[in-house]
This record gives C-alpha cells, structure tokens and sequence, in this order.
C-alpha cells in the first residue's frame, strides 16, 4: 500500500478498493508514528479539512482525476487558508494566513488532500534543514544524517513514505538537493511556469514551487496540475498548460544529452561518480545520445547566486517588521527597538547573515560592483545554457558533489555554499530541472540531475522516467519506515 | 535678488519635484479601490497589508495615465520601462519597501512653457515616475499610540522632477501651476490640493549672481499650496542666505515648512539620510511601451490652454483677458464651451456674462463652478432668452437666483413669474398713448425744450410694466409719438 504509484492509488480510490479516508488514513497514522524521528512535518492536522474530503469524493464520482483522494503535504511556506503557515521561523511561528497560495488552491480543486505541513530551513535558506526555528529535520536512511535543504522535511516524508507526494520550493537547489539526499524524484520547474503567490518570497526571480514524490510520473501529474499562468503573478508565464505524457517505452532513442565531462571527473566521492557514470551508462543504453557540452561561466555562478539571493531576501523580509503580523518583542522602548528587537528574535542566524549581506550588495557605492555585477555573470550563465541547448536536449550532471552528511559536520557558511555548484547554475538560468535516485554509496542515496529548456519539463520527465522503467532504485525506501 | 549689505547679489535656483496622485479607479498594484475619504483601513488588501506571499499585479491604467502626462510635455518615452523597489522602515509602509522607479522611468526628458515676469520660459523636465503611495500615520490622535491608516497605501503617483532651471519662488509657483493645468487638463489628477492629490518638495539652493555652479541646497518637503510654496522658497531662501553671509556653511538636509510660523527646520541631514538601496523588482518583469499604447494615449490628448486662448480669441473674437481666464480654468472653460454649444448668443456676449453676472453668483454662494446647481444647459436657456430681448440684462440677473435655488430653467421662470419683455409694439403703443393723454403738462414740457422730460416717460412705463417693457422699442415709441405730434 505504502509504495504505491499515484496511477496504482488512483486506481484503487477508482475501482472502490479502498476509500479517500482509508488512503489518507493509513498516511496519517504513519505521520504521527514516524514524525518523531525525521521531525519532517511542523504541523500534522489531527483531523483532514472536510471540505477537501467531499471534493476529492466528488471527483472521483466524475472520474477522470488521477490526483482525487490522494495525500499530500505542502512545505510550510505555501500559504494555507486558517493553517499555520510558520515558514520555519519563530517569526511567523503563529502566522495564520488568511488565503490560499495558488499551488495550494490548485491541488486542492484536483482533490488532493492535505494531511500537514512540512519542516524546511527558515525561510527556505539552508542545505541541511538544520536551520529550522521548529527543529532539525533527520534523513530517513540515517537519523544522524541531514535531509538535505530547503525542503528538507518534504523529502525526509516522501522518503519514510509519510506521505506520497509533498511540494517544495527552490531557490538555488532546494528541491533537488534534498531529493538526492533522500532518494526521491524532485522537480523544479521552469521559472513563471508555477504561480508564486502565496509562496513566502526568499528570492523572488529565483523561487520556484515543485514536487517531490517518489517517480518522475507522480511528479509530472501533479506538476500538470498545480502549474499553470496566474494572473495574480507578474512574472507567470504566458505559457500552454503543462501537461505531463508518460512515456509508453523506455527507448530514449534519438535524444540528445549533453554532458560536461570534467564536472564528473572532478568528482571527490568516488561512489557519487561511479553511480552517476552508471546513470549516464544507462541513459546511452536507452537510446540517448551523449553529447559533451562547455558551460563555461558556471564556475560563477554560486558567486552570482550568494549576492542576488540575500539582495532579494534582504529587501522581501523587511515586511517582517513586528507591526503588523508575525513575532512581536516585549522589549519596546522606541520605533526602532520595535525594529530591531521584533528582527533580532524572530530571525535565527542564517536568515540574519543573509539579509545583511543582501542590504550591503545594494547598498550606496557597493551595487555596482556587487549586484549589477552579478546580474551581468546570470545573463552570461543563462547564455551558456542557451549555447548548449542549441545542439542538445537535456543535459545529465550531478545533483551535489555529497552524500547526506551528518548533522553538525558543517556549519552553514562558504563550505556548505560550495555544495550548490551543480544546482545553482540551472536556477540562475531560470530552466527546469529534476533531481532522480540513481542507487547508493555507503548506504545513501545519490542524485542524478537532469536540465531541460525553457518550459521542456516532458523532456525531462520523459527521460527520468525513461530511466525509472528500467531501475527500481525510486522504489526502495528505508527499511525502518516499511 | 535681494541686496546684501556686502553688495553680494544672490540668486535662487530652485528644482521642484511635483507628486502627482493618478485619479485611477483602484491601487498600482493591488486592485483595492483608492477613493478618498473612506474610512480608515477599509481600502487594504492582503498585498496592501504586506501580507507574505502577495505579489504586484500592475495597474495599466496608472500606465496609461503616465504616458498621456508624458506626451503632453514632449517627453521622451521608453520602449521598456522598469518598477524598482526603494527600502526603508516605516511603520505606514508595509511591505518595508516602496515600489517606485528608478532607472528606466515610463517618462524621460521632456519641458513645459511658463509665463514669468520676462516672458515665456521653457522648464526642462528631468524625469517622471510611476510609484505606490504609504499609508498614512497620525501622531496627534492618540497619547501612547500612533495610529496608521493604510488606506492611501499603494494609491499611484507619478513624481515630476524638473531641472534646477526656476530662479525665484514667482517661477516655481508659474511652473507648478502649469503642470497642475496640464494634469487636470488630462483628467488624470483630480486636482484636489487639500486632499493631497498634487504636492510637490521643492529643492532650494543659492549662489552669488553670475557663478555657475551650484550652491548646497535644501530640499523643502511636502507642499501642498501655491502660496505656501512660494512664501516657503523665499523663506528658505532667506535663511540660506544669512548662513552665508555670516560666513557659515549650507547643510545638504530635508527641511519643513511650518505654515502657521512662516518657517522651515530641518526633518533630517543627508548624513544620517536613508541608503534606499534602490534595485529592479523582481517581483514584476519589465513593461514594453508599444507605439500602439502611446498612439492611443495621443488620442486622448485635450487642447490645452494656451491653444485654447488664441482660439478664443482669433476665432470666437474674445478679448485676451477673458479668454485667459476661461482657458486656464478647466472647468470653467467645460462649462463656457459646453453652453456655447446649446446658446444662439455671440461667444463675446457669453464670456462677459458668464465672467460677469454668473461668476457673481458663484461668488456669492462660495461654489466652484463644477458644483454649480445651475447646469451649462440651463445657463445657455437663459442666454438664449437674453438674446433674444425676451429678458433685460438686470432681470436675467433676478432669473438667475431663482434658477439657482428652484433648479428650473429660464423658460420655465419667465413664464411662471411672467417676467417676459414686452417687445410687442402695439402693446406697448397702447400704454404710450394713454401715458401722453394722462400727462399733457409734462408733454408740452418736454415739446418745449425740455428734454430730460423724457426719462420720465420711459420711467412711468417702466413702472407699469414692472421693468418688463423693452427698453430700446419704448425708448422708440416715445420718440415717435413726442416729437411727431
């Protein structure tokens, strides 16, 4: 029951096997069972919204809706209507939203269920999910090992099988990194090609919502349907809707992969390179051609990102002021102790250190040489991808340079920014981009990344998928959690 | 300007930058409604709010508002235009950033024409911008709080920012007055100054006469009068010019001005002045002005006043004087054409009365002319009858309160009250006759050389007719009927 494909549950929901309570049940009791070890959910609703009950049911009475009844979390930044939407700060740690974000009215019109919310890095910023105001989140392979971040808690309950299918958000690698940590299939879409309202903004021109499910096929039917233009979303795209096709055979015959050698050979886990020299093995085996391609300003790109991501950030939390909403101080002598204090206890350290380095890229006599300059290094990095997708596909690299590691190893900082190279640069660019299991070293998970063209996310999905036909590795799950 | 006693001459040089509130049916960014006046915090959206999550969707009629303001002053407009986020705290600024513009404003260079003591002078304009409005924070309601209404947060602004080019307060207050017509002209500002629709924060430097570069200058904050603009630039001017003289130094600062004292002080220096870190929104792409959109925008181009003047001067034969004073007033010059359009009475005869009798009665009541109870249509009724004879001058006079307070139109009035001329001659021969049968003594007055006999016949006619008798036909019938025996 519990590694079942959504199709297979559908079916099931479909033909009356089982029931919307029953399915959701099952997942709700091994939420409360296994949160106390991965702490992947901040908050687990005791009881299911009987609004999103009878629709799921209706629904599935029409027939027709393969994501009817089927459960799921949304990453605790998703702005859910009357559920604590805490973003995992003690700034917004009672923060009630009195709206839906799009993602979340989406899934809920297709009958999804949502059974809770899930832990991330405070305001989406962090590799580790160590960064939480609501406490770390623990890989399901190795409690003494980090999910991986942002959407970290997404990961570790899709891996534990808490759940079948969670959302996520990210930035520089959010998705993709914890999906590779995890085990999991995780998509990060093209940017404008899912709404970010109701998305706590972290980085506005590089947030962008996803699924993390266990297949590329679970994620290409919910990508269909949270996707699509919103008008309540300047920078949504203007796009036909996305429509998931699964492949009927694997034979990926006739696709072009482009790969950049020397960023696998450079590889330092020698596990991580041969597991991903047997993925690409694999890919060639289908059908697909392989192609070596040069990016050559990625190497730039972390640099860009680490001064765009915190200028954005910088500005998009000063509404986190105290005044109006979220974490207020007791320590109120003047306007600005208000400012200050509300700020200094409702931030933890990271979200603290990025909006200062944020607030001094813009500021007076630094933005030149800084923000301007970084934007001038994306517009070259988005080039180099533009260059390479004129003679490939879909490019095939590495997700992180590591494995899961273990908590306390490394303090967020430079060293922890590093293990971003591979993820940041598709962000910069703006394309889509998946994270796929591609079997272990040590025990734990690795990631192959896939990267698409603009708005090509079946190209993607197709060839992970392609991929999962012939391997299993997206099906195994911890044996604790069985 | 004003002599020292060292005999430095000093001359002003005075930038303004001009706020212009777009009279949009809802928000910038938000699509809450952005009337005045409503209740405090009854017009705020979540995105208003700051709420986490919402995002700006752009107002294209604040677009549309701004293009047609930079067409009417010859400006350069952009093929794109970008929205740019300013930063700072404030607690009647919720998102803790103002969405304004700053590299690539939807108005470039452009210039306006102004009337000064030595002529017409062109002012060059710097720049226009689209930006969000705060909200608004009152300090004197509560003891222990400041109260915040965000009800103006996220209303659109444009910010007209001229070259340092006006030498004295007279042309800061002519230029201000020429983009105050411009805006209401194109109905795009509501021109309501007490409401805060149209301000303007003045830059004011001095230097001595003949020296080209600039002297340090102050900039004086939210102004919202012609008068008090032009008192707050000499005022600072002279303040300016005392440090000077006195062998101090001008601090570059943000001043007040306080109306009631006549004086401005200082709001804050640049030294601990606000480091914006101004950068593109992310959160908007940005907007492609097209030729299409600016042609339609050209479409929506009024005449202005100066067109306006020669055309009702060479054309509808008005003296300089009226026409001006029609022209420049933009619902005076609605309410003129539109009654021109219903009356059969001469343009020239219209303006006077209308300048005349009719601004009389507004004056009397303290009514503008757009909240006037006597509509144009009605107006032009009551030329008509005047035209006509039907009516004197002095009775249409007495017409007009009536209409006023009755709301009925001339034709109406005249009939009820009966107040119609009698212009027919043969009625007016009858009363002739008997009145020279009554009076013989006063007629053999009169036929023997005593002409001023003849007021009194026109004056016991008069009588009788209670003022109804057509003046010029009675002033004929006498003739006639005196003089030919």
């Amino acid at each position: 029951m519990i590694n079942l494909s959504v199709r297979a549950m559908s079916a099931m929901l479909e033909s009356k096997q089982i029931s919307v309570q029953e399915l959701c049940g099952v997942y709700s009791d091994r939420t409360q069972a296994f949160n106390a070890d991965t702490n992947a959910l901040i908050t687990i609703h005791a009881e299911l919204n009987a609004a999103e009950l009878l629709q799921a049911q209706a629904l599935l009475k029409q027939g027709g809706h393969p994501l009817a009844g089927i459960p799921l979390v949304h990453k605790d930044l998703f702005c859910t209507h009357g559920v604590k939407t805490t973003c995992g700060s003690n700034m917004l740690a009672e923060f009630v939203p009195p709206y839906n974000a799009t993602v979340v009215q989406k899934l809920s019109d297709q009958g999804m269920v949502s059974i809770g919310k899930a832990n991330m890095d405070e305001f989406a910023m962090g590799s580790s999910n160590e960064h939480s105001a609501f406490g770390l989140v623990s890989n399901p392979w190795d409690l003494s090992r980090v999910p991986g971040g942002s959407s970290g808690g997404s990961a570790a309950a899709v891996a534990a099988r808490m759940v079948p299918i969670a959302t996520g958000t990210d930035t520089g690698g959010s998705i993709r990194q914890p999906a590779a940590f995890c085990g999991i299939t995780g998509i990060k879409p093209s940017y404008g090609r899912v709404s970010r309202y109701g998305m706590v903004a972290f980085a506005s021109s590089l947030d962008q919502g996803g699924v993390m499910a266990p297949s590329a096929d679970d994620c290409g039917l919910v990508l269909s349907a949270m996707s699509g233009h919103d008008p309540l979303d300047s920078t949504s795209a203007q796009q036909p809707q996305f429509d998931w096709q699964k492949p009927k055979t694997p034979d990926s015959k006739g696709l072009k992969v482009g790969v950049v050698s020397a960023w696998i050979e450079d590889l330092q886990d020698e596990g991580i390179k041969q597991r991903t020299l047997e993925a690409i093995a694999q890919l060639q085996a289908n059908g697909a051609e392989l192609v070596e391609i040069d990016l050559p300003h990625a190497d730039l790109a972390i640099s860009a990102y680490y001064v765009l991501a915190p200028a954005e950030c910088s500005s998009n939390l000063s509404r986190f002021d105290g005044v109006r909403f979220g974490h207020q101080t007791e320590h109120v002598t003047d306007l600005e102790s208000l400012y200050r204090q509300s700020r200094s206890e409702g931030f933890g350290q990271e979200v603290q250190k990025r909006i200062m380095i944020g607030a001094w890229a813009l500021s007076s006599g630094y933005y030149d040489a800084y923000y301007l300059k970084a934007q001038k290094v994306r517009r070259l990095i988005s080039d180099d991808f533009k260059q390479a997708f004129s003679q490939v596909d879909v490019i095939a690299c590495p997700v992180s340079p590591e494995v899961a590691f273990k908590h306390g190893d490394k303090s967020e900082g430079v060293s922890m920014y590093q293990a971003d190279k591979f993820t940041i640069p598709a962000s910069l660019a703006g394309l889509p981009c998946l994270s796929m299991p591609i079997g272990f070293t040590q025990g734990l998970p690795v990631g192959l990344q896939l990267i698409g063209n603009y708005f090509a996310e079946q190209s993607i999905l197709s060839l992970a998928d392609q991929y999962q036909q012939q391997t299993n590795f997206h099906l195994q799950f911890p044996e604790a959690f069985a | 300007m004003s002599q020292s006693t060292n005999s430095i001459d000093w001359e002003m040089v005075i930038g303004l930058e001009i706020h212009v509130r777009l009279d949009t049916m809802s928000k910038l960014f938000s699509g809450m409604k952005a009337s005045y006046g409503a209740s405090p915090n009854s017009q705020v959206s979540f995105l208003d709010a700051g709420l986490p999550g919402t995002l700006p969707v752009i107002n294209h009629k604040a677009i549309e508002y701004a293009l047609r303001f930079g067409l009417s002053v010859d400006a350069e407009i952009p093929s794109v235009t970008v929205f740019a986020r300013k930063n700072y705290f404030y607690p009647d600024l919720p998102k803790g950033y103002q969405i304004s513009q700053m590299d690539d404003p939807i108005v470039g260079k452009g210039h306006i024409v102004i009337n000064t003591d030595d002529g017409e002078k062109t002012v060059e304009i710097t720049r226009a911008h689209l930006e969000e409005d705060a909200g608004k924070s009152i300090h004197d309601k509560y003891d222990q709080y400041s109260a915040i209404d965000l009800n103006r947060a996220g209303t659109p602004l444009i910010e007209v920012v001229s070259e340092p080019q006006m030498s004295n307060a007279k042309e800061a207050v002519a230029y201000m007055r020429a983009i105050y017509t411009r805006v209401t002209h194109l109905g795009i500002c509501d021109g309501n100054l007490q409401e805060g629709s149209f301000r303007c924060d003045a830059n004011v430097s001095v230097r001595p006469k003949g020296q080209t570069t600039l002297g340090t200058r102050a900039e004086i904050k939210n102004l919202n009068s012609f008068r008090f603009i032009e008192k707050a630039i000499n005022h600072e001017a002279k303040r300016q010019i005392k440090i000077l003289e006195s062998g101090g130094r001008i601090v570059q600062e943000t001043r007040l001005y306080d109306a009631e004292n006549d004086q401005t002080r200082s709001m804050r220096s640049k030294e601990n002045a606000n480091d914006y870190r101004y950068f593109p929104d992310p959160d908007q792409l940005p907007i492609q002005i097209t030729t299409a959109m600016i042609d339609a925008q050209r479409a929506h181009l009024p005449e202005f006043p100066e067109a306006k003047i020669k055309r009702y001067v060479a054309d509808l034969g008005l003296k300089l004087e009226d026409a001006d004073t029609i022209a420049n007033d933009l619902n005076l010059s609605r309410f003129y054409e539109q009654s021109l359009a219903q009356s059969t009475a001469a343009a020239d005869f219209n303006a006077k009365f209308l300048l005349g009798e009719f601004n009389a009665l507004l004056n009397t009541h303290g009514t503008a002319i757009a909240e006037s109870r006597i509509s144009a249509d009605h107006y032009a009724g009551l030329l008509d009858e005047l035209h006509a004879g039907t009516v004197s001058r002095k009775v249409a006079k007495q017409i007009l309160d009536d209409m006023w307070e009755s709301g009925q139109d001339a034709k109406g009035i005249i009939a009820d009250q009966g107040l119609g001329q009698i212009s027919d001659s043969s009625e007016l021969t009858v009363l002739i006759d008997q009145l020279i049968k009554d009076h013989p003594e006063q007629v053999a007055s009169y036929r023997s050389g005593n002409e001023k006999m003849f007021n009194f016949f026109v004056g016991q006619i008069m009588k009788q007719t209670k003022g109804q008798a057509n003046p010029v036909q009675t002033k004929q019938i006498l003739e006639d009927k005196l003089n030919n025996e």
